[in-house]
């Protein structure tokens, strides 16, 4: 064990993987960086650091600087997977998926339905999402319930250093496609992770918090404000439970149907629009199943429908805050609270 | 290298397959036997036997929606290519692809394609394996001439070149995307595109089996060596419609009847190896009655096949989930 940053999370659990199976290749926008300048070699190791050593370590063979052509390098590592290799292609903000999306949903994620099974496409996607940085509408946003909509395609979003490296190293072992969305705010956020290569199994979730009174399901760096908020509400003797789905698909439906049913209430918070996300998804998902088990109404917090802002004044509007997590707490649990 | 009798013998062999299949299919779904959408090949077999008559299994190609003469060139077993454009479940992928999706990746074959550009960043995947695990192997996109002015394609040529990829883009140009001449849809041409990236590119007339045999062999070979991706212009014509049903009101009266009477790739493929003295007429109509036999045995298995049922809906999705 020892201390590392959800960007060194990341780095190493690309290392470990392209260290022990050599058919593992990485390939990106400035993935390396400074490709054929005057000046220094490894210059970016992509655009927030998370490559950075690869290229030194492994070589050009292995490490691909490629043209500002998503459509092409993403088409490219889906016909790689399907051939022989096991690329780890990074599409660099995932408002980029509007150029290059055919070769996401409509190839590499139907070859092996369309082709009757005979298509192995193990294909990792790794992008950066979310709001906070100041980054405006083009490249802030969270799309990953776009991502989940796709059959054949899985999605996984880590929720600090510890699921990074294991969600990452699973989806390099995984042999389906898998979307890897990393949240740009918290590369440098810090915990400690186990110096060995380890994977987080899809589809399970993890129960971060338990509690009596409300369950708490949130996405990715939503899962970090949820603790809070539960961690806050404690002491005013509310305790809730928080479920962090790791994926959004596989989802691990049980853990949450379980859940909700011992606490009898549902707050879903996501960074995402919204209309048709994950919220939406997770309460139809309750209210279908377990519509007698609820005490109040599902509460959904999420960005408002309207693009990311730039002005740090209203960026800071349009996040979900502890603050609403907690209100709408109070709200479900009506009054008194 | 020289094509021997036995490569010629395979070569027409091959390109009548994809004739017969195609006038098959042609005729089955004016009959009501077939569903969905289907797109034609016949006319444009030199272009995909020529240029696949270099192939081995370590070669991959990707097609188009017009992709079943790309198939049988590579060798997909056309009783299973068959079976699946019925929606068969003996079919090559089990029915649940269909004409615009038959793939065998043991043959090297990545998926004909109902995306329009869809194929030619899959071959740079495949030209990069190729590359990173030595095969000595190359990759090759089939792709029309409404695809030419696909971004996808056009970002693909750059990357294949910048990565020095063994990729080869056979650009087959029926003259019409769809409905639209690409005469008029294509600006500048396609060799000049190919200048443009740096790459080598050569326009061929695709009637002519050897010209495309000749031309594929050289940009093969370039890829083999190292020395990265080409461009083959090939120039030829579609007898039937961009799909079954398309009634072609678009094309000049007779257009289609002038071709086929004049450069007819079956027919040119046959005048030359006869005067040539390079096969007998007894082999080639041999090789016309076998094949005619096996494709109406084609059809009949298809017709007489299982569908899939509920249990097949929802497997290979995924490998695991």
């Amino acid at each position: 064990m020892s201390v590392k940053s959800y960007r060194q999370a990341f780095n190493e659990a690309i290392r470990q993987e392209m260290e022990r199976d050599e058919r593992v290749i990485v390939m990106g926008e400035d993935i390396s960086g400074g490709m054929g300048a005057p000046g220094e070699d490894d210059a970016w190791g992509g655009v927030l650091g998370v490559t950075k050593g690869l290229m030194p370590q492994f070589g050009r063979e292995r490490v691909l600087d490629t043209p500002i052509s998503e459509s092409a390098f993403i088409g490219c590592a889906a016909g790689a997977a399907a051939t022989g290799l096991r690329p780890v292609a990074e599409l660099m903000f995932v408002d980029f998926m509007g150029v290059c999306f055919d070769q996401i949903f409509n190839q590499a994620a139907k070859f092996r339905y369309m082709f009757g099974g005979k298509a192995v496409t193990p294909l990792v996607i790794r992008t950066m999402y979310g709001a906070g940085f100041r980054a405006a509408s083009q490249h802030s946003q969270c799309l990953y319930p776009l991502f989940t909509h796709i059959p054949g395609l899985k999605v996984a979003l880590p929720s600090n250093a510890y699921e990074a490296k294991g969600l990452m190293t699973q989806a390099i072992r995984d042999d389906d496609p898998v979307v890897i969305f990393e949240h740009k705010a918290m590369y440098d956020e810090e915990m400690e992770v186990p110096d060995e290569a380890y994977g987080i199994p899809f589809g399970e979730a993890n129960v971060t918090r338990e509690g009596d009174d409300v369950t708490l399901v949130a996405f990715g760096r939503m899962v970090n404000l949820a603790n809070e908020a539960a961690d806050s509400l404690s002491a005013s003797g509310i305790t809730c439970t928080v479920v962090d789905p790791r994926t959004t698909s596989p989802l691990d439906t049980e853990t949450i149907l379980e859940t909700v049913s011992e606490t009898g209430r549902l707050v879903v918070i996501d960074e995402a629009h919204p209309r048709c996300n994950m919220a939406t998804d997770i309460s139809a998902l309750v209210s279908q199943e377990i519509f007698s088990d609820l005490k109040a109404p599902v509460k959904m917090v999420t960005s408002p429908h309207c693009p990311v802002p730039f002005s740090p004044a209203l960026e800071d509007l349009y996040i979900p805050s502890t603050a609403k997590i907690e209100a709408a707490v109070r709200e479900v649990l009506g009054k008194g609270h | 290298m020289q094509l021997n009798r036995d490569d010629l013998k395979e070569a027409y062999r091959r390109m009548c397959l994809i004739r017969e299949f195609e006038d098959k299919v042609h005729d089955e779904f004016a009959a009501g036997n077939i569903p969905g959408f289907v797109h034609l090949y016949a006319g444009e077999e030199a272009s995909a036997v020529g240029v696949c008559m270099h192939l081995e299994d370590r070669d991959a190609i990707a097609s188009t929606h017009r992709g079943h003469g790309h198939c049988i060139a590579k060798g997909c077993d056309a009783e299973g290519m068959m079976s699946e454009i019925y929606g068969k479940k003996d079919g090559l992928c089990g029915g649940k692809g269909g004409s615009m999706h038959i793939a065998d990746l043991s043959k090297g074959m990545l998926g004909a394609n109902g995306i329009v550009g869809g194929g030619s960043p899959l071959i740079c995947g495949a030209a990069l394996t190729a590359k990173t695990l030595k095969t000595g192997g190359v990759a090759i996109a089939f792709l029309g001439d409404g695809a030419s002015n696909q971004g996808t394609t056009l970002e693909s040529y750059n990357l294949a070149k910048v990565w020095n990829l063994p990729a080869i883009f056979v650009v087959e140009d029926n003259g019409y995307a769809e409905s639209t001449a690409s005469a008029w849809s294509v600006a500048g041409t396609q060799t000049k595109r190919a200048e443009g990236f740096g790459m080598p590119g050569a326009e061929v007339d695709g009637h002519d089996f050897f010209a495309v045999w000749e031309v594929a062999r050289e940009a093969i070979e370039r890829a083999r060596n190292g020395e990265g991706p080409s461009l083959i212009h090939v120039k030829l014509n579609r007898y039937y419609g961009h799909f079954e049903g398309d009634a072609i009101t678009y094309k000049g009266e007779g257009e289609i009847d002038k071709i086929k009477a004049t450069k007819d790739c079956l027919n040119l493929f046959k005048q030359r190896v006869i005067e040539t003295s390079l096969l007998e007429s007894d082999d080639l109509s041999e090789i016309e009655t076998s094949v005619k036999s096996y494709i109406d045995q084609c059809a009949a298995t298809a017709t007489n096949g299982s569908t899939p049922t509920e249990a097949d809906l929802m497997t290979d999705v995924y490998l695991k989930y």
